[in-house]
């Protein structure tokens, strides 16, 4: 037996790492059903409109549709390229 | 013309096996057993199970498709409990195929029953194909029935988004009320971290909790011998049902926090507490 699994740690982390993936397929879903259409498409939009302004990989921007009891939350998050990579990029 | 104030409730959960038929079994028994006039009407057309776990599947003459096309009335078809007052099954068709399920005839059969029934629950087959998705379309409520498991709550979440947007309630940009119900919980597991916690589940799915079951060898035993938990003898599960129908009344019964959850598994026996 590893001492994590002694000490119990490795255990609790199955609960620990479902609740983060079901986090994540679950955002991702509710973007995709049928609830919220259009959330795919602004997606598109948000991309193009911020590589304008930034250079940007796509899968950097996060856009996540949190339900939060009766209201729903928005989460946009980019994830903007450190300089040495907006210059290594520009150099390839 | 509606008699009384009835509630079309779906039981819902996207996924199969979680414990859908064991709980509106479950439920339809306590309601009537507290005077309220109840049918239980099984949805999953082809694979009817509803009249196995409430034992009267010996008694099933007519079936729900036969009402819709008219070979039948409700009355022939409607099976009456044996064992107490105010219940009734209303049992799925085994040899046809779930497109019999018409929006008209389902609408006219849950009117006629609205005329006679204070309860009408609806045991959803499992998926979101026309099956379940007539079995939500005209529900006042809906309990959605979820393991705390990640395959079952990601299929919750994604009922919740079709309760959300394709009931009628929604059509009508009306609100269908919501309740969560985790059933076959096991409170030394999620203690050890090995399994979602009541917590966990609810953070994700964000509706609010109805109650929650635990995973108890009484379940099994009560469909071997064709009894609603509920009407069976004493156990847990029994309790718990009980407690998830005080809050779907709207008693409040103070346990619906997690603490009070807690303490009932830990043996504290807050079940036998009466209802301030
Ligand atoms: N709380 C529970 N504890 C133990 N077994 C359960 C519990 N709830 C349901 N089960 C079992 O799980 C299986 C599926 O239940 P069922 O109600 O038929 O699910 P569904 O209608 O969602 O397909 C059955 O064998 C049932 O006995
Ligand atoms: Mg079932």
């Amino acid at each position: 037996m590893s001492l994590l699994k002694f000490l119990g740690l490795s255990n609790r982390k199955s609960a620990q790492i479902a609740r983060e993936r079901l986090q994540i397929v679950v955002s991702h879903q509710r973007m995709e059903g049928g609830d919220v259409e259009f959330l795919p498409k602004m997606r598109n939009e948000l991309i193009t409109v911020i590589s304008k302004y930034i250079k940007i990989d796509k899968d950097q921007i996060n856009v996540q549709l949190l339900r939060n009891g009766s209201c729903s939350v928005l989460e946009l998050n980019i994830t903007l390229p450190t300089p040495q990579e907006q210059v290594a990029k520009e150099t390839t | 013309m509606t008699k009384l104030e009835s509630k079309i409730i779906v039981v819902t959960s996207g996924k199969g096996g979680v414990g859908k038929t064991t709980s509106s079994a479950a439920i339809g028994a306590e309601l009537a057993l507290r005077g309220h006039k109840t049918v239980v009407v099984d949805f999953d057309i082809g694979l009817r199970n509803l009249d196995l776990i409430m034992g009267c599947e010996r008694r099933v003459i007519y079936d729900f498709v036969n009402v819709i096309q008219g070979d039948a009335n409700l009355s022939q078809t409607l099976i009456k409990d044996k064992r107490i007052e105010n219940l009734y099954v209303l049992p799925a068709s085994q040899t046809r195929d779930k497109d019999a399920l018409t929006t008209e005839g389902v609408e006219q059969v849950l009117n006629d029953l609205r005329k006679e029934f204070a309860f009408i629950i609806c045991d959803s087959p499992a998926g979101i194909e026309r099956g379940a998705l007539m079995a939500l379309y005209f529900a006042d409520e809906a309990v959605i029935v979820t393991n705390p498991e990640v395959s079952s709550v990601r299929d919750s979440d994604r009922i919740i988004g079709v309760l959300n947007s394709r009931s009628r309630k929604a059509e009508q940009n009306g609100e269908l009320k919501k309740h969560l119900l985790i059933t076959r919980y096991m409170l030394n597991r999620v203690q050890r971290g090995e399994m979602l916690s009541i917590e966990d589940v609810q953070d994700i799915l964000a509706i609010p909790l109805l109650g929650v079951i635990p995973e108890s060898p009484s379940v099994l035993n009560a469909s071997n011998n064709g009894i609603p938990i509920t009407l069976d003898a004493n156990s847990d599960a029994k309790r718990a049902y009980q407690h998830a129908v005080s809050e779907l009344l709207g008693e409040k019964t103070g346990a619906l926090n997690n603490k009070g959850w807690t303490k009932i598994f830990g043996g504290l026996r807050i079940f036998n507490r009466s209802p301030a």
